[in-house]
């Protein structure tokens, strides 16, 4: 699956019925490649979050197709029995807020994935080592997450969007609440995380800081999306 | 897979612990209240147990002597005595009555002991300290619980005693702690009316010509002698023999001396099921407005800590987590928190215990079944946080 990226087609949803609906997607196209990491922009209610919600398959969409490596999630109405078990397997999630479990330490947060999957404990917790060492958090492995600085915090949140070694990743401005030094080392974390993994990344963001170093970026208005070249400048 | 309702309440253990010491003090009192209702019926056991009688025999059509006043010949016993199958009978009075001890009263029940010897019907079965009642007057064997000591002076109306032995356990079936003295001076001080009435009394038989004849100068004093005497007790109690039918004793009793015979289950009857039986209704009335407020607090409490793991929660099912997980988790940590509340519960529930002012039995069973009853509680009450838990929308975790 992983060879394959993400992709929608024709992606449409609607809320409500009747005169009172509104067409918060109206026949989106993406594609995002493995190792790619693309920005989605868009201003306050173009159904950019909508957009992000279709793809977590938080909620199913009206219309359209997505698939995600060779597997078809929807087509036109159908869709998989089990969106949850496909969250929690194929897709990995990095939100503004790190949102890490304040009752467990930093490497159980990142192991709990894999433990929810039926992993073995001592298994679930070497992999989440391993992603720390990558991430370069490891020394804080015993740490709980309120003893975490924001940066790492976050760092721990992509850890454990990755542990998993999903096909794709969502992050949902997960730069907002860091200054440009850190936006751009976790940009730089996501891109080698990426490469390494065969990830296909969707950045959800507003932050300039980070806008000119996708080499590829969706602007989404009104419930459509339009593709452009990024900058792709590279973070040293 | 990891507990995640444990690393919860490790993490957060001082919120669970306060919380679980609050509820462990409403579980205590819930459980001594239990043991209060145990207390009041082991009292009346108590009292039919120290009696020493397989029969009580009172006044006819009374529930007497100790739910009812019941009053008697006090020489009917050597009737008693005398019928098939009775091994002994004994005279008794009891009088629930302030006793004097020092400057303040003690409550007691006072009762009146036929002579005899230790193992006559109405004697206590034993002593702790001191001997039992050897003179006809003025001495007495208190229970222990009256605080008195050997050698104390105590007034009842108008006479004082010596406590010459002190008994345990016995007491009244309201717990009130016993003071055996002799018969005659516990019908006296039954039945005796102060000098005042005694007084009017002597004068209104003066001035009725019948008492009051010319030609007969002793007919006067006869009476007046008749009426200041009192030869009323309140029950014989009635011993069998070995072997004998308590039953066919009862039956004999009722037959030929026309009177009202109980026999041990009736008497338990009467004092379990009729006179401490609103008593037990007030308590279990009690018991079940606490069992609604623990549960309501439990619920409260639970539903508040899962209010604040909303945002969790939705990333916890954002990554996939089962709900049937996250269900186990609140009611694991409904449950730990029932456990810990039971555990203060109990602890303190026996540490308070003595210093109640009656007698509280704390009984395994009954603190096996209010484990099981808070258990209960505990995952009812969570039903309401889970149901909370898991209508949260996964989609909270990404905003929008």
């Amino acid at each position: 699956m992983a060879g394959h990226g993400i992709g929608i087609a024709g992606l449409k949803k609607r809320y409500g019925k009747g005169d009172t609906a509104v067409d918060a997607l109206k026949g989106v196209d993406m594609r995002v490649a493995p190792g790619e990491v693309v920005g989605l922009i868009g201003p306050s209610g173009s159904g950019k979050s909508t957009l992000l919600k279709c793809l977590g398959a938080v909620i199913e969409p009206t219309a359209g197709r997505m698939t995600l490596g060779a597997k078809v999630i929807y087509d036109n109405g159908w869709k998989v029995r089990d969106l949850r078990e496909l969250r929690r397997d194929h897709i990995g999630f990095v939100f503004q807020a790190p949102y890490l479990i304040p009752f467990l330490d930093v490497t159980d947060n990142v192991a709990l994935l894999p433990m929810l999957a039926g992993v073995a404990n001592s298994e679930a917790r070497r992999r989440a080592r391993e992603l720390l060492e990558a991430l370069d958090i490891a020394h804080r492995a015993k740490a709980m997450p309120a003893q975490l600085s924001g940066g790492e915090q976050q760092r721990v949140a992509i850890a454990r969007g990755l542990v998993n070694r999903p096909p794709v990743i969502l992050a949902d401005e997960p730069t907002a609440p860091l200054d440009s030094k850190r936006a751009l080392a976790v940009i730089r974390i996501l891109n080698d995380m990426a490469r390494r993994f065969e990830t296909a990344i969707i950045v959800v963001t507003h932050d300039e800081k980070i806008i000119p170093t996708f080499k590829r970026i969706y602007h989404i208005r009104d419930g459509i999306t339009y593709e452009e070249d990024g900058e792709g400048i590279e973070i040293a | 897979m990891i507990s995640l309702a444990g690393r919860d309440i490790l993490h957060a253990w001082g919120k669970f612990f306060f919380t679980g010491i609050g509820l462990g003090l409403l579980i205590g009192v819930t459980l001594s209240m239990a043991g209060i209702y145990r207390g009041m019926v082991d009292d009346a056991k108590a009292l039919l147990d120290n009696s020493g009688a397989d029969l009580w025999v009172v006044q006819r059509e009374t529930l007497g002597p100790y739910a009812e006043s019941s009053s008697l010949p006090d020489d009917l016993w050597r009737g008693l005595r005398g019928l098939p199958g009775v091994a002994d009978a004994a005279n008794v009075t009891y009088l629930t009555m302030q006793v004097r001890r020092g400057n303040e009263d003690v409550r007691t029940m006072v009762s009146g002991i036929a002579p005899g010897a230790p193992g006559t019907p109405g004697w206590p079965p034993f002593l702790v300290a001191g001997r039992h009642l050897t003179r006809s007057h003025y001495e007495a064997v208190a229970d222990i619980a009256t605080g008195f000591a050997i050698g104390d002076r105590l007034q009842i109306r108008r006479n004082q005693y010596t406590v010459v032995g002190l008994t345990r356990r016995m007491v009244s079936s309201n717990g009130d702690p016993m003071v055996f003295i002799p018969l005659k001076d516990a019908q006296e001080a039954q039945f005796l009316k102060d000098n005042d009435a005694i007084h009017r009394q002597r004068r209104s038989t003066a001035e009725n010509p019948a008492f009051n004849r010319p030609g007969v100068p002793d007919l006067l004093a006869a009476v007046n002698a008749a009426q200041t005497e009192s030869t009323s007790v309140n029950a014989v109690l009635v011993r069998i023999k070995a072997g004998a039918d308590a039953t066919e004793t009862a039956e004999t009793i009722r037959r030929w001396k026309r009177l009202q015979v109980y026999d041990r289950e009736q008497m338990e009857e009467i004092l379990v099921g009729k006179l401490i039986a609103t008593s037990a209704r007030q308590i279990a009335t009690f018991l079940i407005i606490l069992a609604i407020v623990s549960a309501a607090i439990v619920a409260f409490i639970i539903y508040t800590l899962t209010l604040g793991k909303i945002r969790e929660i939705a990333v916890l099912k954002l990554i996939g987590t089962k709900n049937r997980t996250i269900a186990a988790m609140i009611l694991q940590q409904a449950i730990a928190l029932g456990l810990i509340g039971f555990v203060f519960g109990k602890i303190v529930a026996t540490f308070w215990a003595p210093h109640f002012p009656k007698y509280v039995l704390l009984m395994p069973l009954d603190s096996l079944r209010g484990f099981f009853v808070v258990t209960a509680i505990c995952v009812l009450s969570s039903l309401i946080a889970i149901h909370a838990a898991l209508k949260v929308d996964p989609a909270e975790a990404i905003g929008g």
